[in-house]
């Protein structure tokens, strides 16, 4: 399969601090990667770097062989690659349905239309509301999203991204402060997309059991650089990952 | 609530047949055409969520406009219309201009920007005698059209109502709704894949055209325009109205017109009797530190909030009658 997103030698400096260091991945298409590591390894900034909210010290981002380094988050979304956020990232005083109608009228392409009533729009409010019950939230829709419980916002958060309907996925922690009741219903949108077949979704997950089963491949991050990339069989049997990250030398 | 809009927009419409008060319409007049101006604020601080400081600019430029082209050429409606064109291609172009600078500058470094950016207006108009007379302004004459109070009296009720619904329905258009957005949460609005400073420099145009309409209706309400049309008070007017009738609703922004305009003349008749009162620029700081404190949401913010509030315990209440 070709390779969809590449990065080389992809670093960044934050003062002395070198958070992401010569790091080079490829991802096919259609592919399903996590990345794993200790807090601190610098994954959300890989990830910040990948959408466009960073901008690398050194090295290039391919995205479909192009070169995308020097592209902003909106022009990245645009050509494909969605993310979620890690700290929840959302409209506060919207509503749900609001939240997610944005992502949808983004998607669709409808972005400076200013005569029209946006309920003229009613199939976006429709798509929105089924993107709401794809992650069950769709009993909140009326209210303000800065009255969701924290596990509700980040359903929200995922419900924005996959109504971006982009190639790629970028989840950060998708199931981070959920409770445990909620947990298993993410996993299953998650599965259910994966299914699909249509996404190449790039992970950072904290809970090694759940991704081991989903993902086609890991890639372990510590201290910025890139410790071991392979299948998750490969990472569970590699002994510097086990020393560094799963030998108990880091306490989670 | 439309049919309470309905009501009073047809007896503001009726009122000039059963009652004649000179005053009360030139109140009035003022009124519509600061709301008009306390509207395209809102569309900024309470739709976008900039805070210009220097909204008297395009008021200012407006109001001038017209003036100079009454004064130099003849006071006939040709000449009106060709003032109001002016208005809009000047306004538009320095409010895109200052749209612009949203891109570098953020928050408070922009609304100084726009306060130091007005305040170059004011020594433009100040300094450039030979057009704009100089501090002491200069009257001129205004279209025969314009001279019947009344019918500049429903001119401006009617470009009100007109700016309003204009308005509303930008507000909640595809694109007002990204605005609303971008107010809310820009890097995720961006994140989305809108170029948030498309919106913002829309928003700004927008603001800056009708605000330049308003001063046109200002200076042809007074036949009179001096430099005061470019100061600080006249964007702290706009921030007045539009923090205490309630940021983000366009009725709040009428609402808060009314309110400042009716107490302006007010205090000033009070002014007569008690010398106190002719330093009602205070009161106005007293009322705007109770405003922000206790109801942060202006008047219609906190009403519809409460209403709101009724509702959910009536429901409650159903709910709990149900399960008895």
């Amino acid at each position: 399969m070709s390779t969809l997103i590449e990065t080389k030698d992809l670093s960044i400096t934050f003062g002395g601090h070198t958070a992401v260091d010569s790091v080079s991945v490829s991802v096919p298409e259609k592919h399903f990667k996590s990345i794993i590591g200790p807090n601190g390894a610098g994954k959300t900034t890989f990830f910040n770097l990948l959408s466009g909210q960073l901008m690398p010290t050194k090295g290039h981002i391919y995205f479909r062989g192009r070169d995308i380094t020097k592209l902003t988050s909106t022009n990245r979304t645009r050509a494909g690659i969605g993310r979620s956020f890690q700290i929840t990232n959302v409209f506060p005083n919207l509503t749900v349905l609001e939240n997610v109608r944005l992502a949808v009228q983004s998607q669709a392409g409808i972005r400076y239309q200013m005569l029209l009533h946006y309920k003229k729009y009613r199939q976006f409010e429709e798509k929105a509301l089924e993107w709401l019950k794809l992650v069950l939230l769709d009993d909140k829709k009326d209210s303000l999203a800065s009255n969701l419980a924290h596990g509700e916002k980040r359903k929200l958060e995922i419900a924005m991204l996959l109504a971006l309907e982009t190639e790629v996925l970028l989840l950060d922690e998708p199931t981070a402060g959920m409770s445990l009741e909620e947990v298993p219903a993410i996993l299953e949108v998650i599965k259910k997309i994966k299914e699909q077949g249509n996404r190449t979704i790039i992970l950072i997950e904290h809970k090694m059991d759940m991704i081991l089963d989903l993902s086609d491949s890991v890639m372990v991050l510590f201290n910025g650089r890139l410790l071991a990339d392979g299948t998750p069989e490969e990472i569970m049997k590699n002994e510097t990952v086990q020393s560094a990250y799963l030998g108990g030398q880091f306490d989670e | 609530m439309t049919a309470v809009i309905l009501i009073v927009a047809a007896f503001l419409v009726l009122l000039p047949f059963v009652y004649e008060s000179r005053n009360l319409f030139i109140l009035l007049t003022q009124i519509f055409v600061f709301s008009i101006f306390a509207m395209s604020y809102d569309l900024l601080l309470g739709f976008t969520g900039i805070v210009s400081f220097g909204h008297a600019m395009f008021f200012g430029i407006g109001a001038y406009s017209i003036g100079i082209f009454m004064k130099r050429f003849e006071p006939t409606l040709g000449y009106f219309l060709l003032a109001v064109l002016m208005t809009i291609a000047l306004t538009a172009i320095v409010s895109f201009v200052v749209g612009l600078l949203t891109l570098r500058l953020k928050s408070h470094f922009y609304a100084m920007l726009t306060l130091s950016l007005s305040g170059l207006f004011l020594v433009l108009a100040e300094k450039w005698r030979s057009m704009t007379y100089g501090n002491d302004g200069f009257t001129f004459r205004v279209p025969e059209q314009f001279i019947d109070r009344t019918h500049f009296y429903w001119l401006c009720l009617f470009l009100m109502v007109a700016v309003f619904l204009l308005l509303k329905r930008f507000t909640n258009s595809p694109l007002g709704r990204v605005m609303q957005a971008i107010r809310e949460n820009e890097q995720r609005t961006e994140s989305l894949g809108y170029h948030v400073l498309h919106y913002k420099i829309t928003a700004s145009v927008v603001s800056g055209v009708l605000a330049g309409i308003a001063g046109v209706l200002y200076a042809v309400s007074l036949r009179f325009v001096n430099t005061s049309v470019f100061t600080m008070d006249i964007t702290l007017d706009a921030l007045l109205m539009t923090i205490i009738g309630g940021v983000g609703t366009l009725v709040g922004a009428i609402i808060g017109a009314g309110i400042i305009e009716f107490a302006h003349d007010w205090l000033t008749a009070l002014a007569k009797e008690h010398a106190i009162f002719e330093r009602w620029i205070i009161f106005f700081g007293i009322i705007y530190i109770l405003v922000v404190m206790f109801f942060p949401k202006g008047i219609v913010g906190t009403l519809s909030s409460l209403s709101w509030k009724k509702k959910k315990q009536h429901a409650v209440k159903k709910e709990e009658k149900m399960a008895g």
